[in-house]
């Protein structure tokens, strides 16, 4: 907590101008393949947008399906003893390796997504409010589920994992008070064969309507076969799917990734800790399915301009704990603080939470 | 017309020479498929298999890090391949592996923040008994219910992981750190912190372990009694069983020796390259040293260079896909070419190729 306090506050600027002559040199490492058409194929959209944008100004590179811990801090140096100018660690568990190689390669600017740990002056963290997104889906997953069961397919018990959950459910059941969610973790970003295990598994159980945050396509071919409804997650999935999806959250980086490139380039990188939402056009609906209803599309959509204008927002009181302890009073909003640490289910998700 | 023979004797020649030749057909296969991508193939051989080891721009980083990425391999191959030589099949040390880290890990969090000498040698006993006890499962269910070890062994490896899981969300969490699975960094805390022995070599206690256990079983299998029974077990474990070797005893020893091996290789990786029990610690170094330990021919010598090898094709992989943008998958197709000649050409060890003149009557 103390270090998510500090981290928000540290900006220093790097005393490294690029020269103008020299193309910018820029390292992204991946937790899964970039043909996950999920999570990794999201960041490397942006990186694609990146190097369209600047041209011949830089040159990215990448590697793929890097394991957290050693490998990754071994890529990351080797990218940093190659002349790198800027690395993107495009996942939430690279946070100790981030900083490890940054201490030691300080003119290095690292952006790490996803991330909570900043302990030096050249980590900046950058993360998507997915639960804004998380909020939509479970106002349409509420609505369209016959048998007012939704399954969930969940990786690791992080907050951004846990807030996206309370958030579908809690929007779900503002529509739909008998709805149920019944949830599988998998321990894993990128494990097609255990994702399509989860997914026929929470159908078995009764679920017509899958949301993962997991990043392979698997949920979604297994929705489709089984006629059940899915939603992508990270990039848009209707290929997998075509009458099962019925949306996902899209993740666009490249805005930011193109401004935090500029800035390097102008020499007026600082580490930031920015946490942007729908608002912002970080994350934006994949084009609803037709099976849709005209009118709860239309809800959807004043959701999200709802959502967007900061009019409303996703956690907003009274909301219970799981365990029945109030946790937000009647009108009040939750915190970054609260959400960027939240380790609990609130109240009426049976399930219990992984301990 | 072509004949094929069977050797009387499995050829000692081809034996040593195979892993040899497997590595160039790899490299020869590999490039093609490299230059089938559309990159240059020698470029890519080359970041593989020399860059890594004498480019000056990596290679004062990548020779300690060869050393850390190849020690675990050898610690479990080397173990693992005295059981394959008595035909007991240890398949499971991933799950071993999982077991010494935690054990040795829930030594140092009991600890915390008491400094003291004496908490790495006992980090290292419970690495070593942690392993040790996961693979006494499979051992005692073999020995009394006769269940197959490759199946337990493995499945074990799964149980391991939820351990695993279970362990970073729970009792072993920092808790200083909300909300996040994982334990305390324990290259932050100094007296269970496997650092490296000599700075920047990558030379830390679980590089000595692997020398070590390599010497150890290469003296055992040539010179102990141990060894031979090992042997004669695996070749023909009727003369065994009238020799009065005890099957039983074997699969304890094998399992166990392996299990604490493997133990040990997990306890040295989660103090100081890994630093932490998080729920993705393992990496398949238990699955990655079955093929380094039959690459290597079950020969501790050869483990030794199998080792290197196959961590030079990870480290040089990345290089390569970083420098020529190569997918990973194409580095893990070329992983697996290699084994894939070792095994084709093995034919060759137990069968001759004779061309004979004209049809057979």
């Amino acid at each position: 907590m103390k270090k998510l306090l500090t981290a928000a506050v540290a900006s220093v600027a790097l005393a490294t101008p690029a020269l103008a002559d020299d193309p910018t040199k820029i390292g992204f490492i991946y937790i899964g393949p970039v043909g996950d058409f999920g999570w990794t194929a999201g960041h490397d959209r942006a990186r694609q947008e990146l190097q369209d944008h600047f041209g011949d100004a830089v040159e990215t590179s990448i590697v793929e399906n890097v394991d957290y811990g050693a490998d990754a801090e071994r890529v990351m140096t080797q990218m940093a003893l190659s002349g790198t100018d800027m690395i993107f660690a495009a996942s939430f568990g690279y946070g100790p390796d981030v900083n490890s190689v940054a201490g030691r390669f300080p003119d290095v600017a690292f952006q790490h997504a996803t991330g909570y740990i900043q302990e030096h002056p050249n980590v900046s963290l950058y993360d998507a409010r997915f639960y804004e997104g998380r909020a939509v889906l479970g106002h349409i997953g509420g609505k369209m589920t016959e048998t007012n069961t939704i399954g969930y397919i969940a990786s690791f018990p992080i907050p951004a994992v846990v807030s996206g959950i309370n958030s579908a459910y809690l929007h779900a059941k503002a529509v739909n008070p008998d709805v149920e969610f019944r949830i599988i973790w998998t321990y894993s970003w990128f494990d097609p064969s255990l994702e399509a295990d989860a997914a026929e598994t929470l159908i078995e159980q009764g679920a017509d309507v899958i949301m993962q945050h997991t990043d392979s396509t698997a949920a979604v071919r297994v929705a489709e076969d089984a006629g059940v409804m899915a939603f992508g997650q990270a990039s848009d999935m209707v290929d997998f799917g075509p009458t099962a999806h019925l949306s996902a959250i899209v993740d666009r980086w490249a805005p930011y990734y193109i401004s935090r490139v500029e800035a390097f380039k102008e020499g007026e990188w600082e580490a930031q800790n920015s946490w942007l939402g729908l608002g912002d056009g970080i994350i934006e609906m994949a084009p609803w399915n037709d099976r849709i209803p005209a009118e709860l599309q239309e809800e959807a959509d004043e959701l999200i301009a709802a959502i967007s204008s900061g009019e409303y927002h996703p956690f907003t009181g009274p909301i219970n704990r799981q365990d029945g302890t109030p946790w937000l009073a009647d009108g009040e909003v939750a915190e970054d603080g609260a959400l960027a640490t939240m380790d609990f289910y609130v109240e009426g998700i049976t399930a219990e939470f992984p301990n | 017309m072509i004949r094929l023979e069977k050797r009387k004797e499995p050829s000692q020649i081809w034996r040593i020479a195979n892993p040899f030749l497997a590595v160039v057909l790899t490299m020869i296969a590999g490039g093609m498929m490299f230059a089938a991508l559309g990159k240059d193939p020698v470029a890519a051989i080359r970041l593989i298999f020399f860059d890594p080891l004498f480019s000056e721009q990596f290679g004062s980083y990548s020779r300690p890090q060869l050393l850390i990425k190849t020690a675990p391999l050898i610690l479990i191959a080397v173990g693992l391949a005295i059981g394959f030589k008595a035909n007991i099949w240890n398949i499971g040390a991933e799950g071993q592996y999982i077991m010494g880290a935690l054990f040795g890990a829930g030594v140092a969090l009991a600890f915390y923040p008491i400094e003291g000498w004496y908490i790495f040698p006992l980090m290292i006993l419970a690495g070593a008994l942690g392993g040790f006890l996961w693979a006494m499962i499979p051992a005692i269910l073999k020995t009394r219910f006769n269940t197959n070890e490759i199946l337990v062994s493995l499945l074990l490896v799964y149980v391991a992981e939820r351990i695993l899981a279970a362990m970073a969300l729970g009792l072993m969490r920092n808790p200083d750190q909300p909300g996040f699975p994982g334990s305390r960094d324990l290259r932050r805390y100094e007296s269970a912190h496997n650092a490296e022995l000599i700075a920047n070599t990558g030379l830390h206690w679980g590089v000595v372990a692997a020398l070590i256990a390599v010497i150890f079983a290469y003296i055992m299998m040539t010179r102990h009694m141990l060894g031979f029974h090992v042997q004669l077990a695996g070749q023909a474990p009727r003369a065994a069983r009238f020799g009065g070797v005890s099957p039983a005893r074997l699969v304890i020893i094998c399992l166990g020796l392996a299990g604490a091996l493997a133990g040990l290789a997990g306890m040295f990786e989660v103090s100081g390259p890994g630093g932490q029990v998080r729920i993705e610690f393992a990496t398949g170094y238990g699955f990655t040293a079955i093929i380094v330990a039959f690459l290597g021919r079950l020969n501790p010598i050869g483990i030794v260079l199998a080792g290197f090898l196959l961590g030079l094709t990870y480290i040089g992989g990345e290089l390569s896909q970083m420098m020529l943008q190569l997918p990973s998958a194409s580095i893990q197709v070329f992983q697996g070419m290699l084994l894939f000649f070792l095994l084709a050409l093995d034919f060759q060890t137990n069968y001759r190729i004779r061309l004979t003149q004209g049809a057979r009557a």
